[in-house]
Formats: structure tokens, C-alpha cells, sequence
């Protein structure tokens, strides 16, 4: 059914244009001098200025392993993260554990764990699956590499970024 | 034959040092200008990045220098990247049109004062008594390159830029015409440097009131002049002036297809318009020639509204322009000419990226129905005026 369209009676000053021209150009002008004199501030200049203070606690960047504070490296080596993992950048090999260590009752542990940081897709589900507390994402967000193998991390580089993590539940220390 | 020769010497000398030391650059920083104006009226910093790359010859760091270097980057990516002819454009016009809208707006500036005199030798390269004529002449011929290349590149979006641009250009010459016509009315000549000289006597033609020529050393053209420092018809006659230089700008704006009116170009709906199937150099032909075109615009208002070259509280010439300070005085003028030019860009700047482009059918219905009306009953009024003052 056809039906008029209101229209909106304009007096004359919105007919004439011009004070709103004017008015619409003072609101540029303002913008103008706010950002030329450094009053407000809305870009972050990158590599001179950084994200890292700023980054909220939740933040997923790098993947890392860590080491608890008994100098402990926490993955047993179970795979779930390779398992879980959607774009398959983890691959874990596992190894035994030999009996003479003072952690023979965890059994194993990874020999190679490499995550590769082309697929990686950064969705912390490798974090949320791990029943060890051993796979955590940090704030390391610039990874960056003149060659493939550069970007896959292997087990050194992982520990590295990863450090160790106190406060963890031990759960390995009533069964040595 | 000496004599001609000096002068043809002196004219070129003129010509290459206008263009290449001062407007060609003036091009490519006005683009730089645009880039961080529109970056910071839209709260983003814009390029602020290229400077001197010291990194290239093993130094730690560039120096980013504001980014004033960008448009060097910008000209040597536009130099370098691939000059593309489609297959199924008319080549011959197709390569003319760049050429065609780069070059008038080159053409209209050998009339106009872009200072008062270095060593005795008026600044400007051809003073004409056409002045005026002459730049509406070769401005509206800027056209033909957007038309050419709207028709050339056989195309759906070119060519109905090239339309737009055409009935869009025919529209708004007639008030940028008619709109000035009471400044020849007051000045009695089309001659450009005449105009600024008159308007270093009787003051600014923007202005209501001139105290007594704003100047330390009152001036005079032949002894003769005699002013008042309030005079009310002067005042009345302000606002006519006033009337007409709003309708110039706002008809150059059109004329230099600036974004009020960019209707050739509507990069939201005919994708680029004319220049959609230009690539490389020849599309930065284009697009300095638009820059170029605005600066010529901005260089028109300038002389005839904001008294040209003329610096309030100094002085017109000196009794001696081959000393020192006789030079030295000349370039103030020089300046103080591209500072005011300089500052209507950045307002036709403001202007791109405040407003929203109009319609079509406002465009055309704002020049036939209203601008023509306005600047000709401005003459009229003008006409009215004018007697009582001369009497």
C-alpha cells in the first residue's frame, strides 16, 4: 500500500545550508586541533610505543612451555594439546623417563615438542586442555622469522619464552 | 633585438622558476597536506613515517623527519609501477588526455602576480591586459583532459564521469564568470597585477574597512590618491564583494572538481570515474593536475580578493628595488603570496572532509537556479553603488 514519506518542515537556516556547512566545519576543526596539538591521542605509534604494558591478563599470544619452581619441566607428554590442537602446529614425541630420575613416577616427557608458528592460530586451546598446567599462552605477540624454520619453535625456545611458573598445583610432589 | 631577447630570457626564467622551484613542489606537498589534514580532522596521524632512510647506509636509525619526504616515496612509486594500456581504449586520446589536464592549469598561472618585483622585474610572466580572461579561458579548457579520458577509455564509469564533469564544468563557469564581474566593475581593468595594486591602495576587497591602506608608508599611484580611513560606502560596497567571493569559491570548488562537488570522480559510485582506466604516470597526471588546478583556483581568489602579494603594515615598493633590502622585500611578497594561497588550500582541504558530495540534480539545480541569480543581481547592485562613490 502506498503511504507518504513525512517530510521534515526546515526552517530557514536549515534550508539555507550554510550554518550548518559552518557548524559541521567547526566539528572538523576541532578534531583538527585536538589531534595537532597533541591534546587527544588515539594512535599508538607502534614499534616506538608497545602494546606489552597495556595488554590485558587474558592475553593469547606465543604459546610457551613452563618449569615450576622445582626446576620440573611440566609436560608429561600426553598429546592432548597435539590432539586438540585445529590447526595441528603441535607435534610432541614422546620420551621415558628414566628410573633413577626423582621424577620416574611422571614417566614420560617430551623429547621434541615443536610448535609451529605459521599455523598456529593462537586459540589457547592447548592451554585449556592441558591437565598438567604446562602449556600457557603469553604476551609475546611479535613472532616473527626470515624462514620457515625459524617460526617453529622447538622445545629450547619454548621453556625460554615460557620461564617458570610458581604457585601451580604440584600434584607430582606426593608421588616421588 | 637585444632587448626582445633580455625579455624572453627574463620570461623564462620567470616561467621555470614559477613552476619547477615553486608550484610543482607546491603540488606534491599540497597531496602531503591533504593525506595528514583529512588523517587528523578523522583523529589518525597520517604518513608521519618517511624521512631520510639512514638505515639504507648502516645507520641504527631513520630520521622520520614529520614524513615531509613522503611525496618524494609517492613520485618514485608512481614512476616505477607499470604503465598499463588497456586494450580497448582509443590510445591516441587515451594518452592525450593526461596532458590535457595537467597542462592548463600551468597555463592560467603565466598571468598571475605571485609577488611585487625582484630587481625592478614584476613578478609575474605575462602581464596582460586579458589577465582575468585569460585564466577563465584556459582553466575551463582543463575540462577537455576529463572528457577525452571519460570518452578514451571506453568504459561505463569513465564515461559518465566525462559527462558529469562536462555539464558540471558549462554549469559553473557562467557564475565563476559573472561573480567577479563587479571587482572589474571597482578596479576599471581585467589586468591582474593592476587589481592587486589597486587593492594595495583602497585595501583587501574581503575586507569591510581599511585603515587608511593598512601600511606604514601610505601609498600612492601617482601622488593622486587620497583615502579615508572609514568610508561607508566603501563598507556598503562590501557586501556585494562579499556575496561574489563566496559565489567564486564555491563555483571554483565546483570547477576544480574539489568534493562538494567531485561528482567526475565519486570514488563511492563511479569508481574513480574518468581515471578508472589509468594506471601509473598517467594517472598522477591526473591527479596533480586536479592539485594544481586547486592551486591555481586558490591563487585566482587570492589575487583578487586577498589583495594578492600586498603585506598590511609594510610597504608597497621602495623608492630603490635593486638594494638589499628592495630584494629582500620582494621575496616578503613572494611569501606572503603562498602563505595566503597556502592557507585557502588548507581550507578547500577542510571543506573535502567536512562535507558530504552532493546529489546531481543539487549540484546543477544549485548553479542554474541560485549562483547565476546571485552573482548577477550582485552586478547590479554594484552598479547602484558604484556612482555615488565616484562622484
Amino acid at each position: 500500500m502506498p503511504y507518504i514519506v513525512a517530510r521534515p518542515k526546515l526552517n530557514f537556516s536549515e534550508k539555507a545550508y550554510l550554518p550548518a556547512i559552518f557548524s559541521g566545519l567547526g566539528i572538523t576543526l576541532r578534531h583538527f586541533l585536538d589531534i595537532l596539538s597533541g591534546k587527544k591521542k588515539v594512535t599508538m605509534q607502534y614499534p616506538e610505543e608497545k602494546w606489552d604494558a597495556k595488554l590485558p591478563a587474558h592475553y593469547r599470544g606465543a604459546p610457551t612451555l613452563v618449569t615450576d619452581e622445582y626446576g620440573r619441566e611440566r609436560c608429561v607428554a600426553c598429546q592432548l594439546c597435539e590432539f586438540i590442537c585445529p590447526p595441528r602446529a603441535i607435534t610432541i614425541h614422546p620420551g621415558e623417563i628414566p628410573l633413577e630420575n626423582r621424577w620416574r613416577k611422571v614417566e614420560k616427557f617430551p623429547q621434541e615438542f615443536e610448535i609451529d608458528m605459521i599455523r598456529c592460530i593462537y586459540c589457547g586451546l592447548c592451554e585449556e586442555v592441558c591437565p598438567e598446567q604446562a602449556i600457557f599462552l603469553r604476551k609475546d605477540y611479535a613472532i616473527t622469522g626470515l624462514t620457515r624454520k625459524e617460526m617453529v619453535h622447538d622445545k629450547k625456545k619454548l621453556y625460554e619464552m615460557g620461564g617458570v611458573m610458581t604457585g601451580l598445583v604440584n600434584k607430582w610432589n606426593d608421588k616421588k | 633585438m637585444m632587448h626582445l631577447l633580455l625579455f624572453a630570457l627574463i620570461s623564462l626564467i620567470k616561467t621555470i622558476g614559477l613552476i619547477f622551484v615553486i608550484i610543482l613542489p607546491m603540488v606534491s606537498y599540497t597531496v602531503y597536506a591533504e593525506r595528514r589534514v583529512s588523517a587528523m580532522i578523522q583523529d589518525r596521524l597520517g604518513p608521519n613515517r618517511v624521512g631520510i632512510p639512514l638505515t639504507l647506509f648502516g645507520f641504527q636509525k631513520d630520521i622520520p623527519f614529520f614524513g615531509l619526504v613522503q611525496p618524494i616515496a609517492d613520485a618514485v612509486k608512481l614512476l616505477l609501477k607499470e604503465d598499463f594500456t588497456p586494450n580497448h581504449v582509443n590510445k591516441f586520446y587515451y594518452c592525450l588526455a593526461p596532458a590535457c589536464a595537467m597542462a592548463p592549469s600551468m597555463m592560467a598561472l603565466a598571468v598571475i602576480p605571485f609577488g611585487s618585483q625582484l630587481w625592478g622585474e614584476p613578478m609575474v610572466v605575462a602581464n596582460v591586459n586579458i589577465g582575468v580572461l585569460w585564466v577563465f579561458a584556459v582553466s575551463s579548457l582543463g575540462v577537455y583532459g576529463i572528457v577525452l579520458a571519460g570518452w578514451s577509455s571506453n568504459s561505463k564509469y569513465p564515461f559518465l564521469g566525462g559527462i558529469r564533469s562536462s555539464s558540471q564544468m558549462i554549469s559553473y563557469e557562467l557564475s565563476l564568470a559573472l561573480s567577479v564581474i563587479p571587482i572589474f566593475m571597482i578596479c576599471g581593468t581585467l589586468n591582474l597585477p593592476e587589481i592587486v595594486r589597486y587593492q594595495t591602495v583602497h585595501g583587501w576587497l574581503i575586507s569591510p574597512i581599511w585603515l587608511n591602506g593598512i601600511s606604514l608608508f601610505p601609498p600612492s599611484i601617482n601622488g593622486q590618491e587620497i583615502m579615508r580611513s572609514f568610508d561607508f560606502l566603501k563598507f556598503l560596497l562590501w557586501i556585494p564583494l562579499f556575496i561574489s567571493f563566496i559565489v567564486f569559491t564555491i563555483s571554483m570548488f565546483a570547477e576544480t572538481n574539489r568534493l562538494p562537488f567531485d561528482l567526475p570522480e565519486a570514488e563511492t559510485e563511479l569508481v574513480g570515474g574518468y581515471h578508472t582506466e589509468y594506471s601509473s604516470m598517467k594517472f598522477a597526471l591526473f591527479f596533480l593536475g586536479e592539485y594544481a588546478a586547486m592551486i591555481v583556483g586558490s591563487a585566482v581568489i587570492v589575487t583578487l580578493f586577498f589583495g594578492g602579494w600586498h603585506v598590511p603594515f609594510l610597504p608597497t615598493t621602495l623608492v630603490d628595488p635593486y638594494t638589499f633590502w628592495g630584494v629582500i622585500l620582494g621575496l616578503i611578497h613572494i611569501a606572503a603570496f603562498f602563505f595566503k594561497v597556502a592557507l585557502l588550500l588548507f581550507f578547500f582541504i577542510w571543506v573535502r572532509w567536512t562535507l558530504p558530495r552532493f546529489r546531481y540534480d543539487q549540484l546543477m539545480r544549485l548553479g542554474w537556479y541560485f549562483f547565476i541569480e546571485i552573482a548577477l543581481v550582485n552586478v547590479f547592485i554594484v552598479a547602484v553603488i558604484l556612482p555615488f562613490m565616484r562622484r
